[in-house]
């Protein structure tokens, strides 16, 4: 099972002190907390994609992940999310390409529609259009990664005619591709469809509501032939924030709650704990709540957890991700493992697809090797 | 079983929000059971949305609805028919009304019947269902009922023995209830996870 941070790269004040980081602060934070992850022993680092204040998560992930590729030399690099609706699949499937050359494999990705109503007009889409451009754009990036020669038409993109996306694929194998939705059915149905793996927010919502998008989409995952339901591939996110003494943890975090922009001056923090996987206490508590989330989604492969959010210092979130990765993580590696039936398999990786292409077809010479491990 | 589903956003107590809403959940249930040939047993039940002001917050702030938010807006999805009643605050329904009916899902109401009702002072105030409250529903695509109910403070008081009373109009709009309720039939919201569009028909309805 993977571990993982995402972060959605937001500048907000610090609640304690009325101090709002400037935008390049934030910026060389986020390539701190990423190496940090990387140190701590973590699997995964997610960015998320954003085009307005008060965010500075990049417009086009690869630009930031390239930067930590060349900074790290294990930690897998994914976005949470790429808006598959309002960027030109063709632009996805090169600079996801490029990047994964760059990183030398070390690249998956997450498909998102986005939050932010504005910026479907602001490049030339219509909201009201959102699963369809999730719908017609995968499908074309899809067959990009796929096919060395692609003509197209579609409804939203201009027409192509004997078009080759550059670079190929590094060894030929895209990267894996997850689909992350909150609420929309037809995603969970989109990412069975493909065999893709799907990515539950988890986090604004109660588990009720994820447990249901996961039963959907692994039902449908073995409907389409991939596999039984309980081998589809599931993310998930959390949220936590720990310190030794639970009520210290309380005590630091709740301002950070309590003036969060998404959920801030709403549910009390023992509310929103309760009815959704937040997780404000001791590393203890954090382990015994991650390790529940399996009893409502099943066995999972990804889990990736918000700690850089609501204006929390560097200094606090560097701290937080030594808890993480020094005392959380190592126990729900081990417990997890020990739980999982064999016939369930690990998320998908560069090395991992290399291999099921190689034994599905040998006589395929692959397109490059690796100058690194992946 | 029909279910009748009363929302009232009556505030104090007792509230003549209230008052008007339970005369319209027992004359629907009379209205019901004198029609209908089938031995079927119908109930109304209330939902107070002074109970859900916290929660309506949070759900608005949050994106979700909780606890018992949660059930009262599950029973309004599965109700057969709704009866809505608020009362007139500056010169339109009340804002804690208003809240409840932005945190449904799009679609709750679409062809569900709904009977509307308001409560004020005076009866300077009763064109607010017409020109505030009718519209909201129809927006939301529901299934109203021609006869709304409104009830002024005066109408609490004797009025229930001349013709065109507060009873008379209770009666009028529930009858016109139960007879969209008797033509519909008892029905289930459509449920997306159950039953997803199959992928293939989600790509070629682009073409």
């Amino acid at each position: 099972m993977q571990f993982g941070i995402f972060t959605v790269g937001d500048v907000t004040p610090d609640p304690t002190t009325g101090r709002t980081p400037a935008e390049h602060e934030r910026i060389k934070a986020t390539i701190e907390i990423a190496k940090k992850a990387e140190e701590v022993g973590l699997d995964v680092f997610a960015t998320g994609e954003h085009h307005n204040p008060p965010f500075v998560a990049p417009a086009n992930p690869p630009v930031l992940l390239a930067n930590i590729a060349a900074r790290t030399e294990r930690i897998i690099l994914s976005t949470s999310t790429t808006l598959i609706t309002t960027n030109d699949p063709v632009r996805i499937a090169q600079d996801y390409s490029y990047l994964q050359h760059l990183a030398d494999g070390r690249v998956d990705l997450m498909m998102g529609r986005g939050n932010t109503g504005p910026v479907y007009p602001w490049f030339g889409k219509d909201i009201r259009e959102g699963i369809n451009l999730a719908i017609e754009n995968y499908h074309l990036l899809h067959r990009l990664w796929r096919e060395d020669v692609v003509d197209w038409e579609g409804t939203f993109r201009t027409p192509l005619q004997g078009f080759t996306s550059t670079p190929r694929p590094l060894d030929g194998v895209p990267p894996f591709v997850w689909h992350g939705s909150i609420r929309s059915p037809e995603i969970a149905e989109q990412a069975a469809y493909y065999g893709d793996g799907f990515f539950a927010n988890h986090i604004f919502w109660p588990a009720s509501h994820t447990q249901r998008m996961v039963g959907l989409y692994r039902r449908r995952f073995e409907h389409y032939g991939h596999g039984t339901a309980d081998q589809a591939i599931v993310g998930l996110g959390g949220q936590v924030f720990m310190r030794h003494n639970s009520q210290d943890a309380v005590r630091e975090f709740r301002p950070y709650f309590d003036n969060a922009p998404v959920y801030g001056h709403g549910p009390s923090l023992e509310d929103f704990m309760r009815e959704t996987p937040l997780t404000v206490g001791s590393p203890q508590q954090v382990i015994e709540r991650t390790l529940g989330f399996r009893e409502y989604v099943g066995d999972y492969q990804r889990q990736l957890f918000l700690m850089d959010h609501a204006g929390l210092p560097l200094k606090t979130v560097l701290e937080q991700l030594d808890l993480l990765g020094g005392e959380v993580v190592p126990v729900l590696r081990r417990e997890f493992a020990a739980l999982k039936p064999a016939h369930v398999p690990d998320a998908p990786t560069h090395a991992s697809l290399v291999e099921k292409a190689r034994s599905e077809d040998p006589s395929v010479e692959l397109v490059e090797t690796t100058g690194a491990p992946a | 079983m029909t279910s009748i589903v009363v929302i009232s956003a009556g505030i104090s107590v007792p509230s003549s929000t209230r008052i008007l809403a339970d005369s319209l959940g027992q004359a629907t249930v009379r209205a019901l059971s004198s029609v209908d040939v089938v031995e079927t047993s119908t109930s109304y039940d209330v939902i107070e949305l002074r109970d859900l002001a916290h929660l309506l917050t949070d759900n608005v702030l949050t994106g979700f609805p909780t606890g018992s938010l949660a059930d009262a807006v599950r029973r309004v999805a599965e109700a057969d028919a709704v009866i809505a009643v608020t009362p007139v605050y500056t010169g339109s329904y009340s804002g804690l009304f208003k809240m409840f009916f932005d945190v449904l899902e799009e679609g709750t109401l679409q062809g569900k019947p709904v009977l509307m009702a308001a409560t004020a002072g005076t009866a300077r105030h009763s064109l607010v269902l017409e020109f505030a409250m009718r519209p909201l529903f129809a927006h939301l695509r529901a299934d109203v009922v021609p006869t709304a109910v409104f009830a002024a403070s005066e109408d609490f008081g004797g009025g229930s023995v001349r013709g065109g009373s507060l009873a008379a109009r209770i009666d009028r709009a529930t009858g016109e209830l139960a007879d969209k309720v008797l033509r519909r039939g008892t029905t289930l919201p459509d449920d997306p996870f159950e039953n997803p569009t199959p992928f293939e028909d989600l790509l070629n309805d682009l073409h």
